[in-house]
């Protein structure tokens, strides 16, 4: 499926880009299934993400895109399957997670900053009790990710005293310190109101182009078709369709897919 | 209250100061109060501080959720909270001599008030660690702390702040329960009190005991105002 996808996506415009980023994958999933009780919400998936790949992940509510975001970094524990990133097999007995969760960073729908830790607080606190940094080099490298995003004067703030906007730049600055190989995002911009949003997809933006890997769950198909090296649609917990933001928004095979994009394009 | 020494001719005032500040016995029973005072403020500060901590240790043992220990855990904390501590102080000050334990009063009235109080606040600090938001054990696990490190520095921190208020009523109400000491002879300012009230039979000193409360009391009520404004932070 995955070899199909390429062979797609070398047939389109963004062929070489595609191509150059071919390797083995930093983020693999194998027949993964997620049970809630009698619903099974994922029911099969396969999906693989090279270094340096934008992969988006829409679909209705409810077709498991963000369950299956959670799994990547177990945060859901997957009923069935297998999810290996950086050669880690996180669903292999014994693995520690803790270790394995440092390459994998991951932005939430609600920020979920700390609130009783400053923007730099936030950041500082997985560099010092996760990485062991000292207090002096987790301020260091928390100062420049807040940079990073722009929010170099918010370090003292905390989180009640930023806009939405500006507490998941912090979020991410938070993910981004750890120096993830994979970034995950959960519907990043969905809790924001229409103007923040801008601020949060320019520092996606800026996040990609430094080559990171992100697999993102969102509703911003501008975005997506803009930003994405490849769009999955899910529905009913498996994988419809998958390409190209080109292909994928300019000519949907499955009538599923089309169906859903005239849904949410109006 | 009668009193064969009371002069006839006294004005109901006069009666009154004569009955609940009489200058002698204040005088003669003040040391004896103080004494007392300072065995309740010991008393108050032990039970607070072990009763919440024990509270709290148990609290986050729960939130593991091991299931035989859970058990144990909230057996102990209804049955503590179902019995009125008089109950057990003399339980274990008139029954456990039986089986070869003798526990002074001072250890009895300690040992209870901390266990009940830890019964409360193990309660209070597990609603408080439920409380907190599912996202940020998430955000914490996502950057791979470990559990017991999502609780100590991003659960906790959150989870206590919301206790304070509930948590500083409860251990003022238990801390003055130290006054049920006087039934197993402690001397505390309740008992040394009363001691001096059946010896004078005069009731000043029990006003002095009264005073006495209100100057240890008054204070942490109102540092638990200050505590609850203090510790509130506006929500995200």
């Amino acid at each position: 499926m995955i070899e199909e996808v390429l062979v797609d996506a070398m047939s389109d415009t963004d062929a070489s880009a595609a191509a150059s980023k071919r390797g083995p994958p930093i983020l693999e999933v194998i027949g993964l299934h997620k049970r809630f009780n009698q619903l099974e919400v994922l029911r099969g998936i396969d999906l693989a993400v090279t270094p340096g790949e934008m992969v988006f992940l829409i679909g209705p509510s409810g077709s498991g895109k963000s369950t299956l975001l959670r799994c990547c970094n177990r945060l859901e524990e997957p009923t069935a399957g297998t999810i290996i990133v950086d050669g880690v097999d996180l669903t292999a007995r014994g693995v520690n997670l803790n270790k394995a969760r440092r390459t994998i960073g991951m932005v939430f729908q609600a920020f979920n900053l700390y609130p009783h830790k400053t923007a730099l607080g936030n950041i500082t606190l997985a560099l010092r009790k996760v990485a062991g940094l000292t207090k002096a080099a987790a301020n260091e490298k928390a100062m420049a990710a807040l940079s990073d995003v722009g929010l170099s004067d918010k370090a003292d703030s905390y989180p009640a005293a930023l806009s939405g906007g500006q507490q998941q730049r912090v979020a991410i600055a938070r993910a981004l310190a750890l120096e993830p190989k994979v970034m995950l995002f959960d519907e990043p911009t969905s809790a924001l109101d229409p103007e923040l949003v801008g601020d949060v997809l320019d520092v996606m933006r800026k996040v990609r182009q430094a080559g990171m890997t992100m697999l993102v769950v969102s509703h911003e198909m501008r975005f997506a078709a803009e930003a994405a090296d490849r769009v999955i649609f899910m529905d009913g917990g498996v994988i419809v369709e998958e390409g190209p933001p080109e292909t994928i928004f300019g000519a949907p095979r499955e009538p599923r897919t089309r169906a859903f994009l005239s849904r949410v394009s109006h | 209250m009668e009193d064969e020494t009371t002069p006839p001719m006294m004005t109901p005032l006069e009666r009154f100061i004569d009955t609940f500040f009489n200058e002698a016995v204040i005088e003669r029973y003040l040391p004896a109060i103080l004494k007392g005072f300072v065995v309740t403020l010991e008393l108050a500060i032990l039970v607070v501080i072990t009763g919440t901590l024990l509270g709290l240790i148990l609290a986050c043992v729960r939130s593991y959720r091991m299931l035989p220990v859970n058990l144990i855990i909230i057996t102990f904390a209804d049955i503590f909270r179902a019995l009125p501590p008089l109950v057990l102080i003399l339980l274990a000050y008139f029954g456990l001599p039986n089986v070869g334990v003798s526990l002074s009063a001072f250890v009895v009235i300690w040992l209870v008030l901390a266990l009940t109080l830890a019964a409360f606040a193990e309660e209070i600090f597990w609603a408080g660690i439920l409380s907190i938001d599912k996202g940020q054990w998430q955000a914490a696990r996502s950057t791979g702390l470990s559990y017991t490190s999502a609780l100590i520095y991003v659960v906790l921190p959150q989870a206590v702040r919301l206790t304070v208020p509930p948590l500083t009523n409860r251990a003022i109400a238990i801390t003055m329960s130290t006054a049920l000491g006087m039934v197993i002879g402690l001397a505390d300012i309740l008992g040394a009190a009363t001691t001096a009230q059946s010896f004078s039979g005069n009731a000043s000193p029990l006003m002095m005991a009264a005073i006495a409360y209100v100057i240890m009391f008054l204070p942490l009520v109102i540092a638990a105002r200050w505590l609850e404004t203090r510790f509130r932070w506006k929500r995200a």
